[in-house]
């Protein structure tokens, strides 16, 4: 692989109590690329997720050691400024979960938490949030409306556009379309394909089929391991681990 | 053969079950009805001696039958306010301690702490101010009080006056210590049930704790914490005992909260079996009809703020 990485992993373990989620992961995400975490439940994907914006830190017991670095900066590192990091490494979860507040409010939240715009400017922002997201059409003529009185799938753009809305460097997609219908699934993973030329984004899904079609990269774990990590196409068509296949062909999970 | 029978049977039996569960259902209209009316009717002979001047009169003379609801009304909005101002950001310091900012072991004594908080009788409470709280007020609290906010302008006469350590502000502290582990736990259960997904968006975006809390979570819990402020101010206005003990029970009106006072259910409490006379037990009764009009009016601008905010949220169109 000759692409500049954004995020290097490097012996990364994670523990959950006595439990060891992520044994000595090694691995590098793309930059401006889409790179997908598959493997069956439990296998640590949605863990590895999480440890880039130290997501797990808000529970007890939850430890990550290794290294995980950021454009130079080791993200583990306990001086890391964490709400810095968090705008900087922006996160889409399982289902939608807009803000009690109306749409333009959501957007603006977390615009108003790092910088002091002018109405107009953050008018402009949210706008431009919306439009990335692919929402705008929709609900331009109802910003003050809130944002819990949406759809699933435009709930999930507009969480999206949310994300997108503090200009993060990263993105990380926590099985964004699990709780949505198809239609609204490919609007996401089309709305995927546009992002990648801003945003580096990682993707945990579920769904092989997904992987295929939006990601670029794909990671398969199994057990907290690493199992094979390369290029999409490579991955689905030749695998170079017998496990991948075996799961890729649904011989297993 | 039995089969329609029994089919007959439990169809009687489930009509009868309805009609009971529906029966035990009105019985709640029925006794707000029967109170109301018994209030209305007993309140009649002071009402026509006095008419509205009862509600502006801080008179209360049992010897020449004059009397007037001003210094209760006064007292019973006064020293719940105090209990509010002071229980409602303790409450929410501690249901924000317990769900967010707790380690883990911790949590289950502070919750069973502020439950038995709960459990105790309010005589206890009004023993307690009466003998420990009042005159620690009376030493160290009130005299501070006087030298720096006696002196403040417009708000400063209510801060001026003997330290005496029984008055409407004592009262009020009381009460906040009494409604705290009502609103806080309350509070509690209610940001316990907001989804950590929900918190973890916020966090994601960067938020601190207090970001999170005052944007997401309280928005989130509004219904809930309103109920919970509602259950705790319900207590503060109604508060009996507690308050009898440490609120001087003076029929004088007075712009300091450091004098002696009286609150609705306090002049019930004490004058009831010296009411003599008409007049005298009526106009009592006119009390008990105040505070229940006065809880009438605070849970509908209770409900009122509610619509307020689900209208700002975006709820409605």
């Amino acid at each position: 692989m000759s692409e500049a990485n954004k995020i290097s992993v490097k012996n990364l373990n994670f523990h959950y109590g006595n439990f060891h989620a992520l044994k000595n992961i090694s691995l590098g995400i793309p930059d401006n690329r889409v790179t997908a975490f598959i493997g069956p439940s439990g296998c640590g994907k949605s863990t590895l997720l999480r440890t880039f914006n130290r997501m797990y830190q808000l529970y007890p017991k939850q430890v990550a050691t290794g290294e995980i670095i950021l454009d130079g900066e080791n993200v583990l590192d306990p001086k890391q400024d964490l709400n810095l990091l968090r705008a900087k490494v922006g996160m889409v979860f399982q289902k939608p979960t807009p803000f009690p507040m109306s749409i333009y409010d959501n957007i603006a939240f977390g615009i108003k938490l790092y910088e002091n715009l002018k109405k107009t400017e953050l008018n402009d922002r949210v706008e431009w949030a919306l439009q990335k997201a692919t929402l705008w059409n929709e609900v331009k003529d109802k910003l003050d409306q809130s944002g819990t009185s949406l759809s699933g799938g435009q709930q999930q753009r507009l969480c999206i556009a949310r994300g997108i809305a503090v200009r993060p460097e990263v993105l990380l997609l926590d099985e964004p379309c699990s709780a949505l219908d198809p239609i609204s699934t490919a609007r996401i993973e089309e709305l995927i394909h546009e992002l990648k030329s801003d945003y580096t984004i990682v993707i945990v899904t579920h769904n092989m089929q997904q992987a295929a079609r939006v990601s670029d990269y794909t990671a398969y774990m199994y057990l907290g391991e690493l199992i094979e990590f390369g290029v999409t196409d490579m991955m689905f068509t030749k695998p170079s681990r017998r496990e991948t296949e075996d799961y890729i062909t649904g011989k297993f999970g | 053969m039995s089969e329609p029978t029994l089919r007959n049977t439990q169809a009687v039996l489930d009509i009868l079950f309805h009609n009971t569960t529906r029966l035990f259902a009105f019985i709640v209209f029925m006794l707000l009805f029967g109170i109301m009316v018994t209030l209305t009717v007993a309140s009649i002979p002071a009402l026509q001696t006095f008419g509205f001047h009862f509600f502006t009169s801080d008179a209360w003379n049992p010897v020449t039958v004059e009397f007037g609801a001003l210094v209760p009304i006064i007292g019973t909005i006064a020293t719940s306010v105090i209990a509010m101002l002071i229980g409602i950001p303790v409450s929410f310091g501690i249901a924000l301690f317990i769900t967010e900012l707790c380690p883990p072991w911790l949590k289950r004594p502070l919750g069973v702490a502020i439950e038995l908080l709960a459990g105790i009788p309010s005589i206890i409470y009004g023993m307690w101010g009466l003998f420990v709280f009042a005159p620690w007020f009376a030493d160290h609290l009130e005299p501070w009080i006087n030298d720096h906010l006696g002196n403040l302008p417009m708000i400063g006469s209510l801060f001026q006056g003997p330290p005496m350590g029984i008055g409407m502000l004592t009262a009020g502290f009381i009460l906040a210590i009494m409604v705290i582990p009502f609103i806080a736990s309350v509070m509690r259960d209610v940001f316990e049930i907001v989804p950590s997904m929900l918190k973890e968006s916020a966090y994601g975006l960067g938020s601190t704790t207090w970001e999170v809390v005052w944007n997401i979570v309280l928005p989130y819990t509004k219904v809930g914490v309103v109920g919970g402020i509602m259950l705790g101010l319900g207590r503060a206005l109604s508060e009996t005992m507690a308050v009898t003990f440490v609120i001087g029970n003076a029929h004088e009106l007075s712009t300091s909260l450091l004098m002696p006072g009286n609150t609705i259910s306090s002049a019930l409490a004490n004058e009831f079996t010296e009411a003599v006379g008409d007049i005298y037990s009526s106009s009592l009764i006119t009390l008990g009809m105040l505070l229940f009009v006065i809880t009438f009016i605070v849970l509908a601008l209770a409900k009122l703020l509610l619509i307020q905010l689900a209208a700002k949220e975006g709820k409605e169109a």
